[in-house]
């Protein structure tokens, strides 16, 4: 059998590091810059105890990536301050998701993490409070072509990006985790009465444990495009390694998928973090999970699927299906995201219909 | 041990590994893995690079790059060069005869938008009896022309494009590579230093006619030997103006030293503080020449006050 990518053996038993020679550094570096994960491998290094056993020349480098994303948490932290500030007329929680919510919660996830939007929860009849808040403040819509507006006001879950018009932070408005199109909708009031105040930081919210990782399992399993994919990933395996810790977690995480209809994105994600990352899951979670596995046939097809599109996006761990299996499951998360019929209008509209974007410079 | 240089592997083995497992050569502190199938770019290496330390396969590369020519059709319609910086494609692909122009470009970008560990400043670098002269400005104010000038008459090149300011104790790490010589300057130089290697201009790039100068075997071999900051001096060209230096409080300095430097602000305190003792420990000057000999007599006189 092949031997797991560096970086995939890096990430599950980070002390590995210690034995890895210049050569391997050398495409350990390579694997984690494409994946975005250079300034967590510092870390990770670091928290092993096994930084001064990398070669000089690499340690260098993960302390570049390191600089870039002390500057981020900084620049994360003054928005948060920004946004807090803004929306504390509305009396609303700030209920931060995703990368945003690990930053603020100085979470494990959150450890050399970059992202480029700030991720926000709030009640859909209040969505128009919000966004007239956030533009008094600043902040004004993008994507203002009359189908983007439709596209996102009535089929998605959130509002279009909104850019602050000075420092070009960007704020997405969510009202729930999945688009109003896509078949399975788990209630949003669920997800907001169980938020947790984060201490320390005045007005600011995570989802509750079990709750955080269901929305990064759904958001990953249900993404159309996986260059984050093992980034994703990995913030899954650091949230069960740090809430399965805590007593009672892991009873409930089969219980509140069922609640919340996530049962299927629970399975996909205790799977492949156990078999990519060697993710300490119970073995009765494991059994529990089992049952929103879908059929044997189809298991093994999105095995064939997600075991490629979640290792590192590097020449050096891509086999000759690679390409085939990120195509699929860009139809497949499009597929999700709405009906068949509508999907069709909606790519015909993207691909003839909708003005194009200015090449790069 | 002396590590093998470019010119000593030979063109047969130089152009093996730039098809094959890629050549890392080592400029300033960096190790950059370049491959390509171009062969008028190995030959435009092998002029420019030849001094240059080479490592082995096996060794740690800083950088990963690959220019590729075209494919198909696009090899007999106005053919490209793609830059490809590990599998990903920063930027748009280049005419085909711009290769070389675009590597040097692509190093640029690769040491300014990553190397953290330094101040970066957007500046040509020139050392003397161990103290360093900066010259930031902004294309088209003649500091690549005076850079080129200086080094031809005594000065050791420490960087023609980007100051490296170490964070630790404000020294300069030289980073020498040949020197861009844009439009006009091309033939200023070869009439001022008619000894000097330039590359064969290429015309139409993004900034016009552009040939390279390459750098001296002594500031190659001294890539290692750090320098004090002295001077800060901004230039600028003007037909017919007298050479003349104009001293720069240390507030504005600052200001423009700051809006020169690739990551003053993603470096937060550890920049502040960089520039801060740059603007210290050397003088700064606006500096107008209309003549490259006097301009180097200035730059000699600078020298002489020191000491």
């Amino acid at each position: 059998m092949k031997p797991q990518p560096l970086l995939l053996q890096a990430l599950r038993a980070p002390a590995a590091m210690a034995r890895f020679g210049e050569r391997d550094w050398d495409l350990l570096l390579r694997q984690a810059l494409a994946s975005n994960l250079a300034a967590t491998l510092g870390l990770l290094a670091e928290e092993a105890g096994v930084l001064a056993a990398v070669p000089e020349r690499a340690r260098r480098r993960l302390g570049w990536a390191r600089t870039v994303w002390e500057r981020h948490l900084k620049a994360v932290d003054f928005e948060l301050r920004q946004i807090g500030r803004a929306l504390r007329e509305t009396g609303l929680p700030v209920i931060l998701l995703k990368g945003t919510a690990y930053a603020a919660a100085g979470l494990p996830a959150g450890a050399g993490r970059l992202f480029s939007d700030v991720d926000l929860l709030v009640p859909k009849e209040r969505l128009a409070d919000v966004e007239s808040v956030l533009m008094l403040h600043g902040w004004a819509g993008t994507h203002l072509d009359d189908y983007d507006q439709r596209y996102y006001r009535e089929w998605m879950h959130e509002l279009p990006p909104m850019q602050h018009m000075r420092r070009a932070s960007v704020v997405d408005v969510h009202h729930t985790i999945l688009p109003e199109t896509a078949a399975v909708r788990p209630d949003p009031a669920r997800l907001r009465a169980a938020a947790r105040a984060i201490p320390g930081r005045e007005g600011l919210y995570t989802l509750a444990p079990c709750d955080m990782v269901l929305h990064s399992a759904v958001h990953l399993f249900s993404e159309g495009e996986y260059h984050h994919g093992l980034r994703d990933l990995f913030d899954l395996h650091r949230l069960l390694c740090h809430f399965g810790a805590a007593p009672g977690f892991w009873a409930a995480l089969p219980e509140r998928a069922r609640e919340l209809e996530l049962e299927r994105p629970l399975c996909y994600a205790l799977r492949y973090c156990t078999r990519l990352l060697g993710t300490p899951v119970p073995a009765a979670v494991l059994d529990a999970a089992r049952g929103g596995a879908p059929n044997p046939a189809l298991l093994a097809l999105m095995d064939a699927l997600f075991l490629r599109a979640l290792q590192p996006p590097h020449p050096s761990c891509a086999d000759a299906f690679d390409g085939a299996a990120r195509a699929a499951l860009y139809i497949r998360g499009n597929w999700l995201r709405m009906p068949p019929l509508m999907l069709s209008r909606h790519l015909f509209h993207k691909a003839f219909l909708s003005p194009k974007a200015e090449p790069a410079q | 041990m002396a590590m093998p240089t470019l010119a000593s592997l030979g063109p047969r083995e130089l152009r093996a590994r730039l098809r094959g497992p890629g050549l890392r050569l080592q400029t300033g502190p960096f190790v950059t893995c370049i491959r390509s199938p171009l062969a008028p770019l190995a030959d435009t290496l092998a002029a420019m690079y030849a001094d240059y330390p080479v490592l082995d396969d096996g060794a740690l590369a800083d950088f990963h790059v690959r220019l590729s020519g075209p494919t198909g059709l696009r090899r007999l319609v106005r053919p490209q060069v793609h830059f490809h910086y590990d599998g990903m494609a920063p930027f748009q692909p280049l005419p085909l005869d711009q290769a070389f122009p675009m590597f040097e470009w692509a190093m640029n970008w690769c040491v300014s938008s990553q190397a953290h560990s330094w101040l970066v400043i957007h500046a040509a670098v020139i050392e003397r009896g161990g103290v360093a002269a900066i010259l930031p400005a902004p294309p088209g104010s003649g500091k690549s022309t005076l850079c080129a000038a200086l080094v031809n008459r005594g000065w050791r090149l420490l960087s023609d494009e980007l100051t490296l300011v170490r964070l630790d104790d404000g020294l300069i790490d030289p980073l020498p590579r040949p020197v861009s010589l844009k439009n006009a300057s091309i033939g200023i130089i070869r009439d001022y230093a008619p000894d000097a290697a330039l590359t064969r201009p290429v015309a139409d790039t993004v900034k016009g006619t552009v040939a390279h100068m390459r750098a001296s075997g002594d500031s190659v071999a001294r890539a290692a030997e750090a320098a004090a900051p002295a001077w800060i001096v901004f230039p600028k060209w003007q037909a017919g103006a007298a050479a003349e230096l104009t001293p720069v409080a240390r507030a504005p300095a600052h200001m423009r030293l700051a809006e020169n430097a690739f990551n003053y602000s993603l470096l937060g305190e550890a920049g502040f503080q960089a520039v801060g003792r740059l603007v210290d420990d050397a003088r700064t000057f606006d500096f107008r020449y209309g003549v490259l000999d006097d301009a180097v007599a200035v730059f000699e006189q600078l020298l002489r006050e020191r000491t």
